[in-house]
Parts: C-alpha cells; sequence; structure tokens
C-alpha cells in the first residue's frame, strides 16, 4: 500500500484535502483539464503526443471480433491512441471483483461493477478522485448518471456509458394493443393477447443464468423495477443503502409481484432458472412464440440479433417502458451503468480519463449498429443512434422523472451477491421468501460500513 | 535487452550457482566444527533453506490466516471466535460444509471404485492401451476446461424446443422430457462430482494399474492351480495385495474433494446449494470483502485435512518399518 492511500485511511475529511493537493501539485499533465469550460459543457479533448501506456481492465470481452464489445471499446479507444501515442495495454476479465481485490497489482483504469464497489475502493483508497482532471460539476450536469459516483462530494468513476432497464420487449406482429398505461392494463392487454398465441405460450419469457458471480441478475432487474414503480424512489433508495428491512411489506410485495411473472412465465421456475439471459429472449420469435413479452434493458437487441440475425428493428421487434405500477411514483426508472475509474494517476491514464467523457468519445460506441450502447452524456446528439429503437430508448434515459441506479449494482458487493442467490433461490421455491428475506436482513446487517 | 529477458538469465543462471555456493559454504562451516560432531550438523545446514522456505511460505501465511480470522472485515477490530461462530451458525457456510462432506464420501468412492474397476477389467483385454488412454484422457483437461465441456453436457433448453445439451438431447430422443441437471438440489451437487469423478478416475486407474502389474502372476496361477475362483482370486488375493495403493489414492482424493474449487466455480458457482469449502472462501475473500470469514474457513478446511495428513505418514512409516 503508498503512503497516500494510507493517509485516506486516517479520515475522510483529512483524505480529501489530501487527495486534492496531490491532484493539484501533480503538475505536467499533459492535456489541460476542461476546468475553463463553462457549466454544462465539457471541453473537447485537446490530445498530445505523450507516448507511454495505459494498462486498462474491464469485463468487455470477444478479442478482434467486429461484433464484440471488447472490439467495440477498442474503437472507442483508437482516437485517443493515434492521437497520443499512448499503447493500450487491455485485459478482459469475467471476475472483475476478483481482479480489482489484488491491490498490489492493480490496472492504470479498470472497468468497476457497479456504484457499490466503487465506494468500497473510493473508501479504501485505492480508487484516485477524478476532480482535477475536469470541471466535476459540469461533468454532472452533462452527465446527470455520473452524479451518483461520488464519495464525499469527489468524483471517483465515470459513466462510461448506460442502459435504460425495464423495457418490455415484443414482437410487433405478436402483440398489437399498443402502450399499457398502468401494470394492471398490461396485465389485462397481455391476458388477451396471449390466448392468441396457442396454448403452450405464457405471456413472459424470462431467463436469468449468466456467468459465474452474476448469475441471476435478470431477476434482480426486475425486483428493482417492480419496486421503484411500486414504493418509490425514498423506499428503493432506503433499500439500497442498507437501512431498508428485505422483510418489509414494500420489498417482500416486490418480491411476490416478480414471482406472479416467473409462474406465467413459459417453462416454468425450471425453465427461467436453467435459460440464459442471452437466449432468454429468444422465444418472442419462435414459431409458435412461447411468450408474449420480455423483460430486459436495452443492450438485449444485440443478443436478438445473434441469435436471429434476420430480425429487423420496429417491424421484428419492439419496446415500450415498463408502466408505472403506483401513479404517485409516475415516470420512475432503472438503468445500469458501465463505470471507468483510475487507481494509478499517471499522465497517460490521466488523458484517458479526461478523453472518455468527450461527446467524441461518447458518441463511439452508441454509434455501432445493433449494440445498444446508450450515452449517459446530454452532449451525445440523438442522430448518433442508429435506429428508431435505440433513439426511443436514449429518449426514455433523458426523460426520466426519477432515474435511479441498478440497485444490486449499488449495493455493497456481499448484500449484492446474497440478493443474486435469494432470487435463485426464489425462482426454485416461492414457499420459501421468508426464509430469503430474513436471511438478506442478516446479511445487511452485516454487509454495511466497516 | 528486455528487461524480463534479463530476469529469466539470472534466475537460470543464479539459482543453481546460489545453491552450489551454499553448499561449498556450509562445507567450509562444516570443517570448522570438530570432526565428530560434523555428522550431526551437516544435515541440518543442508535443511536449513528448505526449512527457511517452509516457515515463510507455508507456516507464516497459516499463521497470519489464523490471526486474520479473528478480526472483522476491516481486520482492524479483534472479533474473537465471531467468524467461526458465523461459520457454524450461517445457512449459506453449513450447506457448504455439508457439501464438501458429500464431496469428500462421493468422490472418493466413485474414484476409487471407478479406478480399480477399470484397472482390473482393462488388465484382462487385448485393447488395453487403447482404453486405459481413453479413461486417462480427461485428466489432462483443465479443471475449467471441462467444467465448459460438462455445461453443454447437461445442457437444458424449454421443454418444447431442440435439445442442443448432450444428455438432455439423448433423453428426447426416447420421447422424455429435458431435465434441468444442475439446477436441482442435491441431484446438482452429485452431478457436479460425477464430473470431477470423470477427471480423477483416470489418475487413479493408471497408479492401481502399475500396482496390479507388479503381482507376481506365479502368485495367482498357484491359486488357481488350487481351484480358486476368479472372484475369490480378486476378493482374497488382488485385494489385500493393493490396499496400501488404494490408501495412498484414497488419501489423495479426500483432499483433492476437501480442496475442489474449479468445476463447481465454473459450472454453478455455488448456486442451488452447491457450494462447496473452497468456493465460499474465495466468495468471502473476493466478492463479499469479508477476509475474516475467509480466513476462518481456510482454517477449519486446515483443521480437516490435518487428520487425512496424520494417516498418511502413520502408514508411510508403517511402511518404512517393513522395508
Amino acid at each position: 500500500m503508498d503512503r497516500r492511500s494510507q493517509v485516506s485511511r486516517l479520515g475522510a475529511g483529512l483524505a480529501a484535502v489530501a487527495l486534492i493537493v496531490s491532484a493539484c501539485t501533480a503538475g505536467g499533465s499533459p492535456a489541460p483539464s476542461g476546468g475553463g469550460a463553462p457549466a454544462g459543457t465539457l471541453a473537447p479533448a485537446s490530445l498530445s503526443q505523450i507516448g507511454g501506456s495505459v494498462s486498462i481492465v474491464a469485463v468487455w470481452s470477444g478479442g478482434t471480433d467486429p461484433k464484440s464489445e471488447q472490439y467495440a471499446f477498442m474503437q472507442v479507444l483508437k482516437p485517443f491512441t493515434d492521437a497520443t501515442g499512448v499503447t493500450i495495454n487491455y485485459t478482459a476479465t469475467r471476475d472483475i471483483n476478483a481482479v480489482l481485490s489484488n491491490t498490489a497489482n492493480l490496472p492504470d483504469v479498470a472497468g468497476l461493477p457497479g456504484p457499490g464497489k466503487m465506494i468500497e475502493l473510493a473508501t479504501a483508497g485505492t480508487l484516485k478522485p477524478l476532480d482535477g482532471l475536469f470541471d466535476a460539476n459540469a461533468y454532472r450536469t452533462d452527465t446527470p448518471g455520473a452524479s451518483a459516483l461520488e464519495v464525499n462530494g469527489q468524483q471517483y468513476a465515470e459513466f462510461f456509458k448506460g442502459s435504460i432497464k425495464g423495457l418490455i420487449w415484443y414482437d410487433p406482429k405478436n402483440y398489437t394493443g399498443g402502450t399499457p398505461t398502468t401494470w394492471d392494463d398490461l396485465n389485462s392487454k397481455a391476458a388477451t393477447a396471449v390466448t392468441a398465441l396457442g396454448a403452450n405460450a405464457k405471456q413472459w419469457c424470462i431467463g436469468v443464468k449468466s456467468d459465474p458471480g452474476s448469475e441471476g441478475w435478470p431477476g434482480t432487474d426486475w425486483i428493482e423495477d417492480i419496486l421503484i414503480r411500486q414504493s418509490g424512489p425514498d423506499i428503493y433508495d432506503k433499500w439500497v443503502n442498507g437501512t431498508q428491512k428485505w422483510t418489509s411489506p414494500e420489498v417482500k410485495n416486490a418480491w411476490l409481484e416478480f414471482g406472479k411473472a416467473v409462474t406465467n412465465a413459459y417453462g416454468g421456475p425450471t425453465t427461467v432458472a436453467a435459460t440464459d439471459f442471452r437466449k432468454s429472449g429468444d422465444g418472442l420469435f419462435t414459431s409458435p412464440p412461447q411468450c408474449l413479452f420480455h423483460h430486459q434493458a436495452s443492450f438485449i437487441t444485440s443478443f436478438f440479433t445473434t441469435d436471429n440475425p434476420a430480425l429487423v428493428a420496429g417491424t421484428d421487434y419492439n419496446f415500450f417502458l415498463m408502466p408505472d405500477i403506483n401513479p404517485a411514483f409516475a415516470g420512475a426508472v432503472t438503468g445500469g451503468g458501465d463505470l471507468l475509474g483510475m487507481f494509478h494517476d499517471t499522465p497517460q491514464a490521466k488523458a484517458l480519463m479526461q478523453y472518455l467523457i468527450t461527446p467524441q468519445a461518447q458518441a463511439i460506441w452508441p454509434k455501432i449498429p445493433a449494440s445498444g450502447a446508450l450515452s449517459g452524456s446530454k452532449s451525445v446528439p440523438l442522430d448518433t443512434y442508429p435506429d428508431d429503437l435505440t433513439k426511443a430508448a436514449a429518449t426514455d434515459l433523458a426523460n426520466a422523472k426519477i432515474f435511479r441506479f441498478d440497485g444490486s449494482d449499488a449495493m455493497p458487493a456481499a448484500m449484492s451477491a446474497a440478493f443474486l442467490k435469494g432470487v435463485l433461490d426464489f425462482i426454485q421455491d416461492q414457499s420459501k421468501i421468508d426464509s430469503i428475506l430474513t436471511n438478506l436482513d442478516s446479511v445487511q446487517s452485516s454487509a454495511y460500513g466497516g | 535487452m528486455d528487461s524480463r529477458v534479463i530476469t529469466a538469465i539470472l534466475v537460470v543462471v543464479g539459482v543453481p550457482a546460489i545453491l552450489i555456493g551454499y553448499i561449498l559454504l556450509t562445507e567450509r562451516v562444516v570443517a570448522l566444527v570438530p570432526a565428530r560432531r560434523q555428522a550431526g550438523v551437516r544435515p541440518w545446514l543442508w535443511l536449513a533453506p528448505g526449512l527457511l522456505m517452509v516457515f515463510a511460505f507455508l507456516v507464516l501465511p497459516t499463521l497470519a490466516t489464523f490471526v486474520a480470522s479473528l478480526y472483522n472485515k476491516t481486520g482492524k477490530i479483534f472479533f474473537g471466535i465471531n467468524n467461526y461462530a458465523y461459520f457454524f451458525s450461517s445457512g449459506d457456510t453449513l450447506i457448504a460444509l455439508r457439501n464438501s462432506l458429500i464431496w469428500l464420501v462421493l468422490l472418493t468412492a466413485f474414484v476409487v471404485i471407478g479406478g480399480l474397476l477399470t484397472a482390473v477389467l482393462f488388465d484382462r483385454v487385448r485393447y488395453e492401451v487403447v482404453a486405459k488412454a481413453l479413461i486417462f484422457v480427461p485428466l489432462a483437461i483443465s479443471f475449467v476446461g471441462a467444467g465448459v465441456i460438462w455445461n453443454f453436457m447437461f445442457d437444458y433448453e424449454p421443454p418444447g424446443t431442440t435439445q442442443i445439451g448432450t444428455l438432455n438431447g439423448i433423453l428426447q430422443a426416447f420421447g422424455q422430457g429435458p431435465v434441468a441437471f444442475l439446477q436441482h438440489p442435491l441431484g446438482n451437487s452429485i452431478w457436479l462430482i460425477i464430473v470431477a469423478a470423470w477427471i480423477w478416475t483416470g489418475f487413479a486407474m493408471v497408479i492401481l494399474s502399475a500396482a496390479l502389474k507388479g503381482i507376481s502372476p506365479e502368485l495367482l496361477e498357484a491359486a488357481r492351480v488350487d481351484g480358486a475362483s476368479e472372484t475369490q482370486l480378486f476378493r482374497n488375493i488382488t485385494l489385500p495385495l493393493l490396499m496400501p495403493t488404494i490408501a495412498v489414492v484414497a488419501t489423495t482424493m479426500v483432499i483433492t474433494a476437501l480442496k475442489a474449487f474449479d468445476v463447481v466455480y465454473v459450472m454453478t458457482n455455488g448456486n442451488y446449494d452447491t457450494d462447496i469449502m473452497a468456493l465460499q472462501m474465495y466468495h468471502q475473500l473476493f466478492d463479499f470483502g469479508q477476509p475474516g470469514r475467509a480466513s476462518a474457513v481456510a482454517i477449519i478446511l486446515v483443521v480437516l485435512i490435518i487428520p487425512m495428513m496424520v494417516i498418511n505418514i502413520r502408514r508411510f512409516r508403517i511402511q518404512e518399518a517393513i522395508r
């Protein structure tokens, strides 16, 4: 552990002072910071040849396959490497928590699994604050999603790209009922529409299988989307921050509503548990269709077209935003974000972090057809997005009255892991709800704080 | 020159040079000691580097782990036996402990019985080499690779669609519905153990087969002349003679079962009640940020393995005594 991170353990206030001083005294920063720009806008990156290298670890894998996330990320980095001559040493991992636990061998820049882990790393002193690199206030105005990424008023991560959660996907040929106005409306419209699809079809296609460490996450998304619409952002925040009991009626009701969807899903609990989320939407397009609706974030389109390349956005698949449940909380949405943080404040890493939030860099990934990526930045124009569906998702994200981060990503890692496990157990046997929630309460009592 | 090349040369040339230098040095030191004491001093000097390494890389970390297991998750607040109390009261850790014991019994049983059967039966056929190679090949596959392969074997598709998993494909060919092998406790743990047994059976077979070849044919021939049946031959001659080898294989498998990690990590990640001790330790440390609880799991694991080590060392001594 270096000296500075020991200092930061002395106390948050002292640490903040130390870090600001160190950020200010770290002269010779090659690229000027956006400090002079007026609030609400960010200066375009001015990049100079500095050479050297920067190491990055993130979850985006797939090598040089042009359809892969890794390839898309490399496209984002290319203007930077061309202009600065900095070599990128990129490593893809599916187990980012384990990689970031190895404090002796941290990369310069890393994709962070969520705000919860970000807070842990910032508190531990390994993550470097970004305040000296750009005008943090301007950044938060430009990218509202970034305002949740603060610890003690300092920006510790960038909202690199985002997705809007709680979209209900359907095949316009199978569902013609239009956008439901409420959750009850959706269920009653579905009840009539699903009978037309055949005897075996169900209202939902759900699949929660995923990579080790994240198995079950589509179920957590479901519960979060229901909770914020049923009980509103205040309860949601308390729940994410560990002050709302899992056994409280609000949280339990969200679980029970999700349980109804599982019961109403194609193949029942076993199929829900054993189907990979990447394939779980395919049932919309089978003949005869397996289901009417699929609940998933905006990025799912890339998986639709992987399995069924002939599908056309708008005519073969479309979405509406999950309707409000309690009118008091109309317009509440949840979303996910890919965060980037910095562990070593080398000139190269700082220049990269400055570059990545510019509108120029922010527009590259969303522009890739079928990537489903949304920029959190208001400076990225709507016509960046390749098709009407993605434009609509980006509009929904921008227009959301109440936006909250994916709760399971924002909880401490232990809480999040227990939540995932609880969802899997619940899917298998809904009668265990009380013992699952009691267990989550006991995890909650030890997962938060020091 | 690349700094890595320099490092490599330093290691390849430097390490043997230091070792030889050390031996020469110890001889100098030994020469200073009175002649009748030399024989007593020399082994300790020769052992010293090894003992130092064992101390630095085994004893110290074990002690440090034990100390860490007495502290809370920040490592700053003394916690007493709280982490152990947690281990023996939390549902998740108790399931991990239960599964590790199931692994211990079943993996050992599957591997020893499978290895013994294949070794004895293949001994009597002409295509022995080919058959043994087939059983042995999985051992050459990395455990993570094996986990991925078996994930495909166990793949589940919704009823009514084409099953792409091998096992469910077979079930479908016979008109049966698909089975979610990895999602239903307790069967899922058994399937995982079968994957591990698939890997390790070849190992047991090779060792047992070698021991089998060591049994003198005259002995078996004599018994046959005396009218012993093949079953009696196996039970009363082959099996007792193989016993020391079986014991070695069995203790190896017990330890393997207790420290099993890869297969479960890749295939279920401990979900659906398939968690085991080593994976629980990993999750506590890397995912839950609980180094204290992870250390407690490690210490409990060590305590469970110690009896196996004692048994092994005892038998080794007995064998030495017979020799």
